[in-house]
């Protein structure tokens, strides 16, 4: 599926300004002069996106529709069907999520003495974390700090993020570098065993540490290949669908599902450590996601119900360069490390119109901006609208084969479809990549609920309202580590009370109070809705009934 | 990525639609489909084989041929294209054996690997695993690598591996080349690479508390000043 004649035309122009462009640098936006385009362009400034929550910890906070619903969502289960004496695993740490943080908090809480469960949705290591391609920040050269990273964090998050997580994400950096080395993870290195890092978007020095552009992939099956080798037990298939608590107000285990049987199982754990991940499958305003096909935002849903405050929720990071073309990749993600090396963003003229290494949040509305104000984006044979990512830019900087050695995941994922990203450029657009914000917590990991902890894409402050890029990474394996060990703490001192779900009573009494028990749907959601289902000649009330989850055709 | 729906809309725009097999049941499905959203758009809700539906993860390894052609191909789900008359199952990925072992207490050599994978020596080199890998890596030539123990040779040419099992699958010796990578580049990684010195004296730093004092201050700065100071920081240009 090589590019249709028309956008060849347009590529042309790309090729003919390319010479000009190698020395053209366009300013950054100061941070102080930021509002005006996110305000007119940013997604999260799109007002009837978002409603008030009307139930839970956030009442009267406004968040993105798709996740209003779940957040006040009807629960699975019936608590008055539950026998919580039967109980299947009977353990000290309870991890939910099998991604970077999962498995980073599984082996440090073993290693801290717990007996650890380590349960997923899908497969261990099917998670965000497998396809991140463009690496993880740490301030490790000599002509770099903590501090430096410190201040492009909080710059990048416009100043909203928690000074304490960020404190804590900047400083555990290089040894989590160094960790995940002495595990067998293989960075990308110069000859003599020094980092070769690349700056990424709003970095002032080149911080970014990588795998080629199979950063997460390589992390993530090192990691699983740990849990595996330490004999850490894990359970694919079984997502939990509730929180267990005792009467004493701790969180004291999850139920789980066996996707294919629908059995449930009961964990009692004495501390248990929330990493389920984001949100990207609930494609939010219909933006197609970089995410993988579990992140649902179940652990919000599951945080939520107990009582863990979330903040930030209002916010949703939009990565600015994801697949435009063709129509059988949109949304995949094209990593920042892309133009970290040198590619720039171009218009259907050949023109830049932003600096490349703006903060996701202000290039995303910068895009937004040229294709839907200025005209200036391509659009394809089946209306997507995009702008041009200019790769073959980074072979002339860098010299010829520096696309191919540090991009092969990219030149093979275009390469499928007859794109040759060293001679061609990529076209994209903005897509939902990452929930900035989530679940409220402190720098040790543990959120306001005792028992409970959190680690990874699904607890929030780190990054404020918006994340740079390479620090999601890093905030995996910051947090996980410190969750887990936590988690492990807290095993050894608790003592667990009386096993109830009072809290599912409470939220549904909740729920029917604010009238809402007819109008939302059952959550956590578990996975999307992709298949098309074939039941238009069916009469309307049955299919009511069927979306409600009454009656099951078939 | 679009989900099946959005993409089936957009395609029947110009519907070019054509006929595919799921299991032997025939169905008309867009032009452009992969066979993953081509199976949603048919009514299957995956639960196995999806993963990351971007060529990360190697959930949705699969393998398919063509209704006057029996001959197996392969290929990630996620990625390839439908085509006409092809016939699709999806196998869920199923796990290998696997031994466990310590890193830490290891010796980066081949005669470290065979002890791990005895079983390696049996590759009779039928190149099965090279034609079922989905990256087009050369499977055979880093199993021959590792069988002479040149672990950075086995990290060269199978970094690219997502470990979805069709190799293992196809595999008549019941090797698992993914597995035995993996090993490789652990070994590599840990013992054979040369340690950055930078990176352990940023670590000793950090750990004597050298930048607590300045981290402080900047987080005990009004805002303004501390607006001003990441306006005002340089920006390092390699």
């Amino acid at each position: 599926m090589p590019y249709p004649a028309y956008m060849e035309e347009s590529i042309r122009k790309v090729e003919g300004t390319r010479e000009r462009r190698l020395k053209e640098e366009l300013p950054r936006i100061p941070v102080g002069n930021r509002m005006p385009v996110l305000q007119e362009f940013h997604p999260d400034f799109v007002k009837t996106s978002m409603r008030e929550l009307l139930v839970g910890p956030n009442k009267g906070d406004r968040t993105p529709n798709e996740l209003a619903d779940l957040l006040e969502g009807n629960s699975r289960i019936d608590p008055d069907k539950i026998d919580l004496t039967r109980i299947d695993y009977d353990v000290d740490a309870l991890i939910i999520g099998a991604g970077g943080a999962g498995a980073a908090a599984a082996l440090i809480a073993q290693e801290n003495g717990a007996n650890v469960l380590l349960v997923t949705k899908l497969r261990l290591g099917d998670a965000n974390t497998v396809g991140y391609q463009g690496g993880t920040q740490a301030a490790d050269r000599p002509d770099d700090s903590p501090v430096l990273h410190y201040l492009d964090t909080m710059g990048g998050a416009r100043f909203t993020a928690d000074p304490k997580l960020v404190e804590a994400l900047v400083k555990d950096a290089p040894d989590v570098i160094r960790w995940l080395e002495s595990l067998g993870v293989i960075w990308d290195k110069k000859p003599d065993g020094s980092m070769a890092e690349v700056a990424l978007a709003g970095e002032c020095v080149p911080r970014c540490h990588c795998c080629k552009d199979y950063t997460g992939l390589e992390v993530m099956r090192v990691l699983r290949d740990e849990v595996r080798c330490r004999n850490i037990n894990y359970v694919e298939f079984a997502p939990a669908i509730e929180l267990i608590m005792d009467d004493k107000g701790q969180v004291a285990g999850a139920i789980l599902v066996n996707l294919e049987t629908n059995e449930l199982s009961l964990v009692r754990a004495k501390a248990v450590v929330m990493a389920t991940g984001g949100i990207g499958r609930l494609h939010i305003q219909g933006f197609p996601t970089t995410n993988h096909y579990g992140a649902t935002a179940d652990g919000l849903v599951l945080a939520y119900r107990v009582g863990c405050p979330l903040v930030d929720t209002d916010t949703m990071q939009y990565h600015p360069t994801c697949a435009a073309y063709p129509i059988a990749i949109l949304g995949l993600l094209v990593t920042e490390k892309v133009r970290g090396l040198g590619a720039q963003v171009v218009n259907i003229d050949g023109e830049q119109f932003a600096n490349p290494l703006e903060p996701r949040d202000v290039l995303a509305s910068c895009i937004i901006r040229e294709c839907k104000e200025r005209g200036k984006g391509i659009t394809t044979p089946t209306a997507e609208l995009g702008v041009w990512l200019d790769s073959p830019r980074i072979d002339m900087i860098h010299g010829e084969g520096t696309v191919a050695q540090n991009l092969p995941a990219m030149v093979r994922q275009f390469g499928r479809f007859d794109i040759d990203i060293t001679k061609e450029p990529m076209l994209v657009y903005p897509g939902l990549h990452y929930q900035n914000g989530g679940i409220k917590f402190s720098p040790n990991g543990a959120t306001a609920v005792p028992g409970l902890f959190a680690a990874g894409e699904v607890e929030g402050g780190v990054h404020g309202k918006n994340r740079l890029g390479g620090n999601s990474s890093l905030d995996l394996f910051v947090f996980g580590r410190r969750a887990g060990k936590s988690a492990a703490q807290h095993a050894k001192e608790v003592r667990l009370g009386k096993l109830t779900l009072d809290h599912v009573r409470q939220w549904q009494r909740e729920l029917k109070k604010a009238g809402l028990t007819q109008v939302r749907p059952i959550s956590p959601k578990i996975l999307p809705d992709y298949a098309r289902q074939p039941h238009d000649y069916l009469a309307d009330y049955v299919t009511e009934r069927l979306h409600a989850g009454q009656i099951k055709v078939a | 990525m679009a989900d099946a729906t959005k993409v089936a809309e957009r395609e029947e725009q110009k519907v070019t639609m054509v006929d595919i097999y799921i299991m032997g049941k025939r169905y008309k499905v867009p032009e452009g489909l992969t066979i993953m959203t081509a199976l949603e758009y048919c009514g299957y809700r995956l639960i196995r084989g999806c993963g990351c539906r971007a060529a990360f993860c190697g959930a949705c390894g699969t393998v398919y041929n063509f209704k006057n052609d029996p001959v197996l191909r392969y290929a990630l789900a996620c990625q390839k294209l439908v085509e006409q008359d092809m016939y699709l199952t999806q196998i869920p990925f199923f796990p290998a054996a696997k031994p466990s072992y310590d890193l830490e207490k290891m010796e980066p050599t081949g005669e470290q690997l065979l002890k791990i994978y005895p079983e390696l020596v049996t590759c009779f080199g039928c190149n099965n695993c090279t034609k079922s890998c989905p990256q087009e890596l050369e499977v055979m030539e880093f199993m021959s690598a590792a069988i002479r123990g040149d672990l950075k040779e086995v990290t060269i040419k199978s970094f690219d591996c997502l470990m979805c099992g069709l190799c293992a699958a196809r595999c008549p010796q019941g090797l698992v080349p993914y597995n035995i990578a993996l090993l490789c580049r652990r070994l590599h990684g840990r013992y054979l690479v040369p340690r950055s010195k930078h990176l352990d004296e940023r670590i000793a730093e950090i750990e004597a508390g050298e930048f607590d004092v300045e981290i402080e201050e900047l987080q005990k700065m009004s805002l303004e000043e501390l607006k001003r100071r990441f306006d005002e920081r340089p920006i390092l240009k390699e």
